[in-house]
């Protein structure tokens, strides 16, 4: 007999003087068909607008940090800007989301953008959000063709485009467009990225920017 | 099983007590987990109630575990990954060294598992020469020590600033012996230099996982650090390693779950990195792993799920229980002697190990509740702590003195009258050799309370006497 089949008839052995398996699987793929709506907490039950400043304030608690910008157009400016005030080099290595391409990127001549994974020397991640949960600040990414999981992890500095329309209260919104948009087919992986990476692991101090990025700058743009 | 020295958990808490760095770095816990935990339950007006929720689908999965795996086995297979199937610990380290060795590996990294400390899977690749890397700073940390984990979230709580230091110019033997680590920043920075390279040559990447969700076939890892999500996307095989109980239903549970995780553990609304991971690398992803693995381990949850302690099978491994317990925050984790410290560790390690190496456990509580109380998904801690002790008195494990001592007791408490009559009597005389002082410094076979503080003596009558009195 395999591990497998020792392992799971171990299972149902235990569990089989409440019901057989059958009854079992039934309401196991009646769960998974429509999954039952959990509790959902009130805090990010708010208008939009107000779902846009709780996602700012949270996000801010955990070191992150925030900027709003009218449309796409005025994304090389800001980005440009805030590298400045981060003393950092005018370079990104970036996502090739649609969102990003379209953006005319000439008109910050010195603002350079290369394409692609992240490698060792990259110092700074762009990348597009698919969410934003106002409930804690949260950011929601996931991994596709235009979208490498490594611009989000090896650079110092990770700065992420939100469209304002993205925002949503709870994470269950996300995973409801998630399901709708994909049928229902799971990205590689999804990334919930709560501010920078940060540890305690020495006496309970907590320190930031020890294996992920050092500084997370979100952009959240209104009118996309 | 590996290295375990439960069965000296007396003399392990002699050693930890009188441990005065141990003793300092303790003192963290109250003002860190503890009030963090407070702030972030009282910030959420629902957390009991999500308690509860969580709670429950823990509760239904556990009932419908095996179907939850297998449908949890079809998800995986159809996004192009591998389930792995583990009865014991032999087998899962076996699975993952022939992972690595078809991998031709050279170096693993590695993410935070407790199931990996379980197997001691760190000792097995080195013996095949292989080279595993610990990545979280924490456990980073504490392989260069040499040690096991103090605590199932902060693995190195019991280090201090100045360990680490210690510990860092021993290893990092290229950097310049005389440079400053009193910062902790520079510590910081140091680890994250040294481990940058690390990430980027592994050949493997070896996570835990929090959850795995049978909906979609994905494993779920919660980390602060990233240290997991570079672990697992930069090599090009990421193996996950995982205990039966970690399934859950639906992305719905699990975001449940996850709302009561992180706020139990260390108070924080949310985690740094929640990463929901499901197969390898697809057509034209230009990261990822090309290979994704998934090695699911029983190593004797199957007899608890069996048996009177299958509700122990809903922990979450937040670490609330330890925190919030006053034995384990007066002697660490390590005088637990394996794995799993504290009130959790003290109820699933003699399901893990058996009874015989593990007996001490379950007494060294005082029964305060305090660890039922902030569990997020309400373990009845001290019923199962004291179904432990039942099961150690059954058995026959405990030691002839208090055996002695019970019987002995028993044969008058079952004679009430004459149980009063020596009480009354015992209390006078016993009154009379205090004297003015009214404690005791030493009395003969009761060392075990004077040696470390004083033994009040009896005041006045008995309580019953009084009671008599008093009702007249």
């Amino acid at each position: 007999m395999s591990s497998r089949e020792s392992i799971l008839g171990k299972i149902g052995a235990a569990l089989n003087e409440a019901g057989e398996k059958e009854t079992r699987y039934a309401a196991a793929a009646a769960r998974i068909a429509t999954p039952p709506k959990n509790l959902i907490p009130n805090r990010a039950q708010v208008p939009p607008d107000d779902q846009v400043q709780m996602f700012r304030d949270w996000a801010e608690e955990v070191s992150a940090t925030t900027d709003r910008i009218e449309n796409m157009d005025d994304l090389p400016a800001a980005l440009t800007t805030y590298l400045s005030s981060q003393n950092l080099p005018s370079e990104v290595k970036s996502s090739e989301d649609p969102l990003l391409e379209n953006v005319d990127w000439s008109q910050q001549p010195t603002l350079t953008r290369n394409c692609g994974i992240a490698e060792e020397t990259d110092q700074v991640g762009l990348a597009v959000a698919f969410a934003g949960v106002a409930e804690t600040g949260t950011l929601v990414l996931h991994a596709a063709p235009e979208n490498p999981t490594t611009l989000n992890f090896l650079p110092e500095t990770h700065v992420v485009v939100l469209p304002r329309s993205r925002v949503t209260g709870d994470y269950e919104a996300t995973w409801k467009r998630l399901r709708d948009e994909r049928n229902s087919n799971m990205p590689r992986v999804v990334n919930w990225i709560t501010g920078p990476s940060r540890t305690g692991d020495i006496e309970q101090k907590i320190q930031l920017g020890i294996h992920g990025p050092r500084r997370l700058h979100i952009i959240i743009v209104d009118d996309v | 099983m590996v290295r375990s020295t439960s069965s000296q958990f007396k003399s392990n808490v002699k050693e930890a007590l009188a441990n005065e760095q141990l003793q300092h770095a303790l003192k963290s816990i109250k003002t860190g987990f503890v009030a963090k935990r407070k702030i972030a339950s009282e910030r959420l007006e629902e957390f009991e109630e999500l308690r509860d929720q969580a709670r429950d689908i823990k509760t239904h999965t556990i009932a419908h575990m095996d179907v939850y795996l297998e449908i949890y086995q079809q998800n995986v297979e159809a996004s192009g990954g591998h389930v792995h199937w583990a009865a014991n610990e032999d087998e899962a380290r076996a699975i993952i060294l022939e992972i690595c060795q078809q991998a031709d590996a050279k170096t693993v990294t590695k993410g935070k598992s407790m199931i990996g400390e379980e197997i001691g899977i760190n000792e097995y690749l080195e013996v095949n020469d292989i080279v595993p890397i610990e990545t979280d700073l924490g456990e980073y940390i504490i392989q260069l020590r040499g040690e096991m984990p103090s605590h199932i979230i902060a693995p190195a709580v019991h280090v201090t600033k100045e360990q680490v230091a210690e510990a860092f110019k021993k290893t990092h033997t290229d950097l310049a012996p005389d440079r400053s680590l009193e910062d902790p920043d520079d510590l910081l920075s140091e680890a994250r230099a040294m481990l940058r390279d690390k990430f980027i040559e592994a050949d493997v990447g070896l996570t835990g996982a929090n959850f795995l969700i049978a909906e979609t076939g994905t494993s779920v890892i919660v980390t602060n650090e990233g240290n997991g999500d570079l672990t697992q996307t930069l090599p090009k095989v990421h193996i996950a390693l995982a205990s039966i109980e970690k399934i859950v239903p639906t992305l719905e549970d699990v975001t449940t779950l996850l709302r009561v995780l992180a706020r139990s553990a260390t108070g924080q609304e949310m985690s740094s990195y929640t990463t929901f991971s499901t197969g390898p690398r697809r057509e034209a992803d230009l990261d990822g792993p090309a290979e994704y693995h998934v090695v699911i381990l029983d190593n004797g949850r199957t007899d608890l799920l069996a048996g009177d302690f299958s509700e122990m099978l809903r922990c979450i491994r937040c670490g609330a229980c330890l925190n919030h317990c006053p034995v384990y925050n007066a002697v660490g984790g390590h005088a637990y002697g394996w794995v799993y410290p504290g009130p959790m560790g003290a109820v699933l390690t003699p399901g893990l190990m058996g009874l015989d190496e593990a007996s001490h456990l379950p007494q060294a509580s005082t029964l305060c509740g305090k660890c039922e109380e902030v569990c997020p998904v309400r373990i009845p801690l001290p019923a199962l702590l004291r179904r432990w002790r039942d099961q150690v008195f059954e058995r026959d494990l405990t030691d002839w003195k208090t055996k002695w001592g019970l019987k002995w007791w028993a044969m008058f408490a079952k004679r009430p009258a004459l149980y009063h009559f020596l009480v009354g009597m015992k209390m006078q005389v016993v009154a009379k050799f205090a004297g003015k002082k009214g404690h005791f410094k030493s009395i003969m076979l009761m060392s075990g309370w004077t040696d470390s503080r004083n033994f009040p003596a009896p005041q006045g009558k008995t309580f019953q006497a009084l009671w008599k009195e008093r009702n007249k």
